[in-house]
């Protein structure tokens, strides 16, 4: 079982000890804001995995519980269990100094991170840890070098170490490739699915409002087309007089 | 007994217009509806290049009123302005919708004005007697240039801090003053909460009033010589027995009307971004806005939103940082000057000569990959023909001739051969 994702990699420069990659190619999320089910496992995922490090400041429980589907109970039992209030943000105990000193960097807010990121960048930064030993956490990412987050989901995924092969498609040059050598405790579809929605969450969690805001656009661009429809009928009126 | 329906509205229509005589009496309410409306007379043959005036005041409108909404929830200051917007797009209600508004709008003024200048361009719109209708009109485009500017510092995310911090360390490059004119610009020594504060107040009182004046003062320098058309001649001229032009029909209903139609193609056209693409693939709302102001970061490409690219193309084609800056500076104001560069008699493009078609053609190509170029990273390299060239040696192909277009127009439009232009409007 091979877990392939193609890195290219001057292999000159590789040789040089210069971690420079040219055209990191991201694959594809395929997330789907519209689908709750997702939404609400990535939810689960993010509290139990990310929230421990990162927060979500401008995401309030309750209106999340609501855009979910949740009851207060089900928000209270499975999403909250620090002792917060419904209507208090997503908020972590660890102060930003705290952070800085013991990884080396405060772990960014990820309210807004599928907006300035993307979704694609996110879910192959979640997919390509790999062991370096040279590394504190133990782990490298073939998306974002030398980031000083760990491996969270290596559980899930198992452990992938990196490979360089000859690139087929520039001469001359080794791309990596990550080998999955130690399986988790799901295979790859499945750990897929898990990374498919996280990254869904974070993509709703950016712009909560992007579920109503496609709803309400084909009901305010049907009435401009009606208005279109009657403002045109009275300009030939008005103008039917006119050579 | 009770009055009859239509003796309530015969007594109804007596109140009114004896009203309406009482505030004529004291104001010149009548008057200025009829020359500025129903007996202000524009050619009836306008195509939809005419439409981006009014679509001009409509996105003008759309700005000031979702701006005023904006502006009861957003905090001007370092510490919360980043914070605020999210709380805007988050817990305000309908706060999403008011900030879509006004980020797209920002896009689409710019995109209506440029095809405003454009439609000035083919029909010769800036020519004797309407000079200072489009002086007026740059002096409009201007203002709009500065209100961009300092509101793209307000949302206070990374793009925005490093934007401005490029931008007003240009005015540093200028010999002996240029680094104190920075500071002074910025009230500090870097882009803080004291910018933050000030550009804050331009954005939404200064720029704005000013913006409101020059565009009264553009419709009725407009209004005293009357509306060009396509055709590029002055319907004036041939009057009916009744003393109006015979080819020109009242602004109201009849421009009103047509111009209803135009508005609500365009505001479709603005509800399926609003709607659909609201970042409009980071062209409208770029993604590293999304981080907040960092002092100690750049982004990983710094670049202006689109409708200054092409400026900021020009800039950087120059290696010297003064030069770019003259030479962007100069490209802004050139068309100021368009009026005496153009020597051609005939105004429309229907009735010139190849010469200027073929120089007008460049010209919009040209602008539109200036702004692309603007658009990508310097460092870029495009391979055509076996040969690789930068992104910074295209910028200066084109820089060269959008300069050629205007410093070359004295000569070129003195020598065209033009068709004979018609004495009425033609379809």
């Amino acid at each position: 079982m091979m877990r392939r994702v193609p890195f290219l990699i001057a292999a000159a420069l590789w040789a040089a000890g210069a971690a420079a990659q040219h055209g990191a190619e991201l694959e594809h999320a395929n997330n789907n804001v519209d689908n709750t089910a997702s939404l609400q496992r990535g939810a689960r995922y993010f509290v139990n995995y990310c929230l421990g490090c990162h927060s979500a400041q401008y995401v309030r429980y309750n209106r999340l519980a609501e855009d979910l589907q949740l009851s207060e109970d089900q928000l209270l039992e499975n999403l909250m269990f620090t002792g917060e209030r419904p209507f208090d943000t997503m908020s972590i105990a660890m102060s930003p100094e705290d952070a800085a000193r013991w990884f080396n960097a405060a772990p960014p807010d990820l309210s807004l991170i599928a907006r300035s990121r993307g979704t694609d960048y996110l879910y192959t930064f979640l997919q390509s840890f790999y062991v370096d030993e040279s590394s504190p956490t133990g782990v490298n990412n073939a998306v974002l070098e030398g980031t000083a987050m760990p491996h969270v989901l290596w559980e899930l995924q198992g452990i992938q170490e990196a490979v360089y092969e000859p690139d087929p498609e520039h001469e001359g040059e080794e791309h990596m490739v990550l080998d999955l050598t130690t399986p988790g405790t799901l295979d790859a579809e499945e750990f897929d699915d898990v990374v498919r929605d996280i990254v869904n969450f974070l993509d709703y969690v950016g712009e909560p409002m992007q579920l109503e805001r496609k709803r309400l656009g084909i009901r305010v661009i049907a009435f401009l087309g009606v208005l279109l429809v009657i403002s045109l009928m009275l300009k030939r009126e008005i103008w039917k007089d006119v050579e | 007994m009770a009055a009859s329906e239509a003796d309530v509205f015969d007594r109804l229509g007596r109140r009114l217009s004896a009203f309406g005589g009482w505030v004529d009496a004291r104001f010149p309410m009548t008057k200025l509806i009829r020359e500025h409306a129903t007996e202000y007379y524009a050619s009836k043959n306008f195509n939809f290049w005419y439409g981006f005036g009014v679509l001009a005041t409509v996105v003008l409108v759309i700005q000031i009123v979702t701006g005023i909404f904006l502006t009861m929830n957003y905090k001007p200051s370092a510490a919360e302005a980043f914070a605020s917007v999210e709380y805007i797009m988050r817990d305000v209600e309908w706060g999403w919708l008011i900030r879509y508004l006004h980020s797209t709008g920002a896009s689409a003024f710019f995109i209506v004005v440029y095809l405003h200048m454009f439609r000035g361009l083919m029909y010769g719109s800036y020519k004797k007697p309407r000079e200072l209708v489009w002086i007026i009109g740059m002096f409009i485009y201007l203002c709009l240039m500065a209100e961009a500017f300092f509101g793209y510092l307000l949302p206070w995310g990374n793009m925005s801090y490093w934007g401005a911090q490029v931008i007003v360390s240009l005015f540093g490059s200028i010999p002996w003053v240029g680094e104190g004119l920075a500071e002074w610009i910025r009230g500090d020594f870097y882009i803080s909460d004291i910018t933050l504060n000030r550009f804050f107040a331009f954005h939404v009182i200064a720029v704005p009033l000013l913006l409101l004046l020059l565009v009264v003062i553009h419709i009725m320098a407009l209004h005293e010589v009357g509306s060009n058309n396509p055709d590029g001649i002055e319907i004036k001229e041939h009057k009916g027995a009744d003393g109006k032009p015979i080819d020109g029909v009242a602004f109201h209903p009849y421009h009103t009307s047509k111009d209803m139609v135009i508005v609500v193609v365009f505001l479709i056209i603005f509800a399926a971004v609003v709607f659909f693409a609201p970042e409009m693939g980071g062209y409208f709302l770029e993604h590293a806005n999304f981080d907040p102001a960092n002092p100690l970061t750049t982004p990983e490409h710094i670049a202006p939103v689109w409708y200054f690219t092409p400026f900021y193309a020009i800039l950087r084609a120059v290696p010297n940082k003064l030069l770019g800056v003259v030479l962007m500076g100069s490209a802004v104001l050139l068309p100021f000057f368009l009026p005496w560069l153009d020597r051609c008699r005939v105004k429309s493009i229907r009735y010139r000569s190849w010469i200027y078609k073929s120089a007008l053609g460049i010209f919009a190509a040209t602008f539109i990959a200036l702004g692309y170029l603007g658009l990508q990273e310097a460092t870029r390299i495009y391979h055509f023909a076996g040969l690789d060239i930068t992104v910074v040696a295209l910028a200066q192909v084109f820089t060269a001739l959008y300069f050629a277009f205007f410093i070359l127009m004295p000569y070129y439009s003195s020598i065209e051969t033009t068709k004979p232009v018609p004495t009425r409007v033609t379809k």
